[in-house]
């Protein structure tokens, strides 16, 4: 590919593949994709990047049963406040993200680690590879870590990132998200993902959103906005669960939510 | 367990490209320092389907200990030198090379739980690098070759010689 696409060939790159899946809907055997694609070829990268056969079912066994353990020697509770990393207070809207960790039966996931990093409000990530010509924001560097609770309630205060362009077409642009890694109960429950805005203008035409073709499953990855979770002259306030895929280990009586 | 009750997971997206200043960290890659005496080395490249290395993957690694139990110590973000945590994480570099240093893992059949990341990959794979003469007869790819001071595992995302990655069966 010599020419970069324009957003017009790329979203009818994006709206074949979403009308061949809303076909599919239509047949008897029909069986709704959770997941996301790992060959969705409007995401350029990914065309030599994606295994072309399908994974080999494995019966998890020995460590895959388990995952690490992290705990208050891996984590300070300031961490988990990416506002007030710097001496100053990061440009852009203070907001509160929180929500729950759970397993595919619904049981918390508990003192586990989330990770989270993300642009500041201008779109601009610390990275040195981020060339997108916005602001760096001296006062923000957009990574944090919490440990969940005995709940599995994560909580981060934060800024709201902004949207910004990338290279994957001509005029491309990412809706404003989060990045999220989480572990589970369980090595099989490893799972990196993005956390996005309710409404962002930028979803029909965004190749990474719109890998996972069942419009059920990604809407799984849009945040609510809470004014329960807002707080007072402070902070706005978004809530976004988890659900990570089932544990194979027989649960604990104390697991059971 | 039924299907009934479960809840539908969370997708997974790419990591990105700009994981770089986050998930990496100093140690991150060291479950035991290089400089112990039983420490082994597990280490390889990653391509894609061009065969070209993949410098912006990341790989985590968990696995037993040498005794074959199951690691449920913290400390793999601050490690104390000699807490064995069984967990640790690589971004790959320039030529998409990976390496931890670390203990041979112990059990029956003994192996290396693999999660794989990286800009382009939309979701992550899991795959395992058996110690050499451990591989199932259905996987002999996944046998980790052992060189002078460890394994040697490569990750080929597409292709010819494409790894075999793992789906775990829910029921």
């Amino acid at each position: 590919m010599s020419q970069l696409a324009s957003q017009a060939d790329l979203s009818a790159e994006i709206d074949a593949i979403s009308k061949e899946y809303e076909a599919a809907g239509a047949l008897p055997d029909f069986r709704a994709e959770t997941n996301t694609r790992l060959d969705y070829p409007p995401y350029r990268s990914s065309v030599l990047r994606h295994p072309t056969k399908a994974p080999q079912q494995a019966d998890p066994e020995g460590i895959e049963l388990w995952a690490p353990v992290f705990g208050q020697r891996d984590v300070d509770p300031l961490e988990s406040d990416l506002t007030i990393q710097h001496r100053g207070e990061p440009i852009g809207e203070r907001m509160v993200v929180t929500g729950r960790v759970t397993d595919g039966d619904g049981r918390p996931v508990r003192h586990q680690l989330v990770e989270i990093w993300q642009a500041n409000a201008g779109g601009r990530y610390i990275h040195q590879r981020d060339q997108h010509p916005a602001a760096i924001d001296p006062h923000f560097t957009g990574m944090g870590r919490c440990l969940t609770d005995a709940d599995g309630t994560y909580s981060f205060t934060t800024i709201k990132p902004g949207p910004y362009p990338w290279k994957n077409h001509h005029n491309a642009w990412r809706p404003a998200h989060i990045h999220f890694s989480l572990f589970g109960t369980e090595f099989t429950q490893r799972l990196i993902t993005q956390m996005y805005f309710p409404g962002d203008p930028l979803f029909a035409l965004d190749p990474i959103y719109q890998s996972i073709v069942d419009p059920a499953a990604r809407e799984r990855l849009v945040a609510t906005y809470d004014h329960d979770v807002t707080t007072h002259e402070w902070a706005t306030g978004y809530r976004w669960d988890i659900v990570l895929s089932g544990s194979h280990r027989t649960p604990h009586e104390e697991d059971v939510a | 367990m039924s299907a009934q009750g479960r809840q539908s997971p969370t997708p997974g997206q790419t990591v990105g490209p700009f994981f770089g200043y986050a998930l990496p960290y100093d140690g991150g890659n060291e479950l035991v320092p290089p400089t112990r005496p039983d420490a082994i080395r597990l280490h390889g490249r990653v391509y894609d389907g061009a065969g070209d290395p993949v410098p912006d993957a990341l790989i985590e690694v968990w696995q037993a200990a040498p005794d074959g139990s199951v690691p449920q110590a913290a400390g793999s973000l601050h490690r104390d030198g000699y807490t064995f945590t069984g967990w640790g994480r690589a971004a790959t570099d320039r030529t998409g090379h990976y390496q931890f240093s670390t203990l041979r893992p112990g059990g029956a059949t003994p192996y290396f739980a693999i999660t794989v990341f990286a800009r382009g990959l939309l979701d992550r794979l899991f795959t395992r690098a058996y110690l050499p003469g451990s591989a199932p007869a259905q996987w002999p790819s996944l046998a980790a070759a052992a060189d002078d001071r460890g394994f040697v595992f490569d990750i080929r995302l597409q292709g010819e010689g494409e790894t075999v990655f793992l789906s775990y069966t829910q029921d």
